[in-house]
């Protein structure tokens, strides 16, 4: 059977499960007591096992199965959790997220575990339990959701169906409940259902399924569900006789007592420990009847059983929207957004009031659907925090620091693309700050600092933008050395050096070169990281700032667009072209006169409220061509800024502010200078994106 | 090698006195010249982008790339769309005259003509009854 269209899927909840792990194994770390964090994890491997076996991926399977062992041993108690024993598990982990990586890219999932695979085993084996004991435990958690262990009933029964059961028990009827599990790769699953069905009802009567049959029937559950059922024949027959359906994987039958259903005498197993049950574990919304059932075994003593039964109680509908429909989406709905400043542009000509009123009815829609559409597009930043706690773990150790990572407002959402292009720059700064930042604990203990250092990772919203900050109370920027680096690597001369503050000198460290390690290491420090960090973060159309104090620490914050597709801009004219300034970097529009023009050296300047503001000609800079030479006494200026510089661009006139959507200038003009894009006007025409940074120094 | 039967169907467009051809299977449409926004601070061939269908394509002038002298019969110019690699952009030619179907035998790697400013833009020549048709090199004409 064919699994690629699985295979995604498989690799999107294997990275899930993966990242539970390393959360879950990093809270034990911190509370190696708590017993319900390694169940947590154990559900989570074992998932895992169970996915990767079915997806043929056996090393996967096999390295899960091993960790899963240990992690049994500890939630049973037979073992210790000690750091040494975290280590390996973290290294597991770390060689399970290689493979599925390696999945991911085409790969066959194989690797070479040895290692980890005999560390595993050895704390396996310091424990008094035995292989040959340790393996039916694996067997029945690993089928505790249909079988063995749990002789409870898996349906909930209401009172008038429990009423028709004793009532059949008491007419020597034969009352049983049935757990069917279907194989994992069966493809008709309603028709398996209907069939089993078929052979119930020829024998007795069924009282009730989990799921409901009208689930059953849409193959709204995974392999397993659940049937009670009254009947004269002996529940042997039945069982083989549903084993003969083809593509059932395994049958087990609960006998139902008098004692109004209580745990009861009979099960039998026919087929032992198929890796698939766990499946079971899907988001699957039809599943929430399925959590009723779980309730009941949580109380006896199944306790991985009761992890699945908290899951399910905490899922939320939702459905997985692969991201490529999402994008066409934006990019149906860009189009809608450009017909819809081209009516409005008709409507104001055409001066209909019916016209208009419409327009301006849709108008208010589209509003709303946009900002829809740009929600649904929105991803909390915890994706990419997630792999923050693991990283700074295992740093800190190679480090030899003590370092506590803080994260703040993990919920705050950023657009997809956004999202995807942040992690690197954000790895890379948090390797700054344990790196550079976070002294020894020596260090720390001789400046009167706890011997623990703190970085906090914090993202919030503000206005149209995401802030996202990475605060630590290292040793800062030494501002001299920062300084005498600088000049060293000609970043700057020893004259410009003077006149910087301590921002810029701060900033200087994003320069392209630099690298102020005494000692290059691998982890930060070849002096090719933060000019990188700086140059992807200014491409998504943000900004970082540095603030910092010797030895009390350092705040690197970083501004991001919420969205990077539809942004509001200024139109202006320049002759008969029109160009977009982005409203992010306007601070204010104005006329002046011309004759308020100063002459600084070559520059024109003007006072702007005290402040001298260069004045950039755009007609100058972009060459436009002129009829005949303008000498208004008044000219229209946009103030711009780029930081803490203001600049004042020169235009003919304004036209308005206009939401507009960011188009790229496709693949063969790259580079053009201060332009950052094109967007189409409501008459059909082009306009480009004036790149204010680019036309500031 | 090559059999008389294998042929190449390419567009033929006019360029002051000259046919050019390209093929086919690098046009994606014929637009009638349309409003170009001029985009500053590029090669003097490049006359603008266009909105086509929501999508931002630049324009070159074939006439200004291959140093022609500008054209006054603005009636017949069109625009040829075209992709190569990974890039779409569109050509501004005198008229666009037809499709035929050119055999690879007929083509000639060497051009006759020399001296002209287009030479080293032609990737042969194709003598069909008494036309003789230019075929663009892609790649050069795109790459500055």
């Amino acid at each position: 059977m064919d699994m690629n269209q699985y295979l995604e899927m498989f690799i999107e909840e294997s990275k899930e499960h993966l990242q539970a792990c390393s959360e879950h194994l990093l809270e034990l770390e911190k509370n190696p007591q708590d017993l319900s964090v390694v169940n947590e994890i154990f559900r989570s491997a074992h998932t895992l096992k169970g996915m990767s076996a079915t997806m043929g991926y056996e090393d996967l399977a096999d390295l899960t199965h091993k960790m899963e062992n240990v992690l049994d041993a500890i939630r049973n108690e037979k073992i210790h959790v000690t750091p040494e024993i975290l280590d390996v598990v973290f290294e597991s982990v770390d060689h399970l997220e290689a493979m599925v990586f390696d999945i991911a890219d085409g790969g066959d999932g194989k690797r070479n575990v040895a290692e980890t695979v005999e560390k595993l085993k050895n704390i396996e084996s310091g424990n008094p339990v035995t292989p040959t004991q340790q393996e039916p435990k694996k067997v029945d958690t690993e089928v505790a959701a249909t079988t063995v262990v749990a002789s409870a009933p898996k349906l909930e029964y209401d009172d008038f169906e429990k009423t028709v059961l004793i009532q059949s028990i008491d007419q020597g009827f034969n009352a049983i409940e049935i757990a069917i599990s279907l194989r994992a790769d069966c493809l008709l699953k309603a028709a398996r259902v209907y069939m089993v069905f078929d052979i119930l009802e020829k024998s007795g009567d069924v009282i009730k399924s989990n799921p409901t049959v009208d689930k059953l029937e849409e193959e709204q559950f995974d392999q397993d569900f659940y049937v009670a059922f009254i009947t004269k024949e002996p529940a042997e027959e039945l069982q083989k006789k549903i084993m003969k359906v083809s593509e059932v994987d395994k049958v087990t039958v609960v006998q139902l007592s008098q004692e109004t259903l209580k745990p009861s005498t009979t099960e039998e197993t026919v087929q032992t420990a198929p890796s698939t049950p766990t499946l079971q574990e899907v988001n699957e919304p039809s599943q929430s009847a399925n959590s009723s059932n779980a309730v009941i075994s949580q109380k006896s003593e199944t306790p991985a059983k009761a992890q699945v039964s908290e899951k399910k109680h905490a899922s939320s509908k939702t459905i997985r929207v692969s991201i490529e429909r999402l994008d066409i989406l934006m990019n149906l709905f860009e189009e809608l957004v450009i017909d819809r400043g081209r009516l409005q542009s008709i409507s104001t000509e055409v001066n209909h009031s019916e016209l208009t009123e419409t327009v301006e009815r849709m108008s208010r829609v589209m509003g709303d659907l946009q900002n829809i559409v740009l929600t649904m597009r929105m991803v909390p930043v915890e994706t990419v925090f997630n792999r923050f706690p693991k990283m700074v773990r295992s740093l800190s150790r190679d480090l030899h620091k003590k370092i506590n990572l803080e994260i703040i407002g993990a919920e705050t959402e950023l657009d997809r693309t956004v999202i995807d292009e942040i992690g690197d720059p954000l790895v890379h700064l948090i390797r700054n700050s344990l790196d550079h930042g976070i002294e020894s604990p020596e260090v720390r203990a001789a400046k009167g600092k706890p011997e623990e250092g703190t970085v906090i990772l914090r993202a919030y919203h503000s206005g149209n933008y995401v802030f996202i900050e990475i605060e630590d109370d290292g040793a800062g920027i030494n501002r001299d050395k920062v300084l005498k680096k600088a000049i060293d690597k000609g970043i700057v001369t020893k004259d410009a050096a003077l006149r910087l503050s301590d921002k810029e000198i701060n900033e200087l460290i994003l320069a392209s070169g630099f690298s102020t390690a005494d000692q290059i290491s691998d982890i930060s420090g070849r002096g090719v990281g933060l000019d990188v960090v700086k140059s992807t973060i200014e491409s998504l159309g943000g900004s970082i700032s540095i603030e910092s104090t010797q030895d009390v620490g350092s705040i690197f914050s970083i501004q991001l667009p919420l969205t990077l597709s539809i942004i509001s801009v200024m139109l202006v004219e320049i002759e008969t072209e029109i160009y977009a300034v982005p409203l992010s970097s306007i601070i204010e529009t104005s006329i002046i006169k011309r004759s308020d023009i100063l002459n600084a050296h070559k520059q024109k300047v003007i006072d702007f409220r005290g402040k001298i503001v260069p004045l950039i000609f755009l007609d100058e800079i972009f060459e436009v061509p002129r009829q005949q030479e303008i000498d208004d006494e008044f000219l229209s200026v946009v103030i711009v800024r780029k930081g803490d510089k203001l600049a004042g661009l020169v235009v003919d006139s304004f036209i308005g502010q206009q939401e507009i959507v960011l188009k790229s200038l496709g693949n063969y003009l790259t580079n053009i200078f201060a332009i950052s894009g094109a967007t189409i006007l409501g008459n059909g025409q082009v306009a480009l994106i004036v790149d204010c940074n680019a036309l500031m120094k | 090698m090559t059999t008389a039967l294998e042929q190449v169907k390419v567009i033929v467009f006019q360029l002051a006195d000259k046919e050019y051809a390209i093929p086919v299977s690098n046009v994606q449409g014929i637009e009638k010249l349309m409003h170009i926004t001029r985009v500053p601070k590029t090669e003097k061939y490049v006359k603008g982008v266009i909105n086509l269908r929501g999508v931002i394509t630049p324009i070159i002038d074939l006439r200004e790339r291959f140093e022609l002298p500008v054209n006054h019969n603005g009636d017949t110019a069109r625009i040829i769309i075209i992709t190569f690699d990974d890039k779409e952009v569109g050509f501004v030619v005198d008229s666009a005259n037809d499709v035929m179907d050119i055999p690879v035998s007929a083509i000639e790697q060497q051009p006759e003509v020399v001296g002209t400013a287009e030479e080293e833009f032609i990737s042969g020549v194709a003598k069909i009854e008494n036309r003789l048709l230019i075929l663009l090199h892609l790649e050069k004409v795109l790459n500055p």
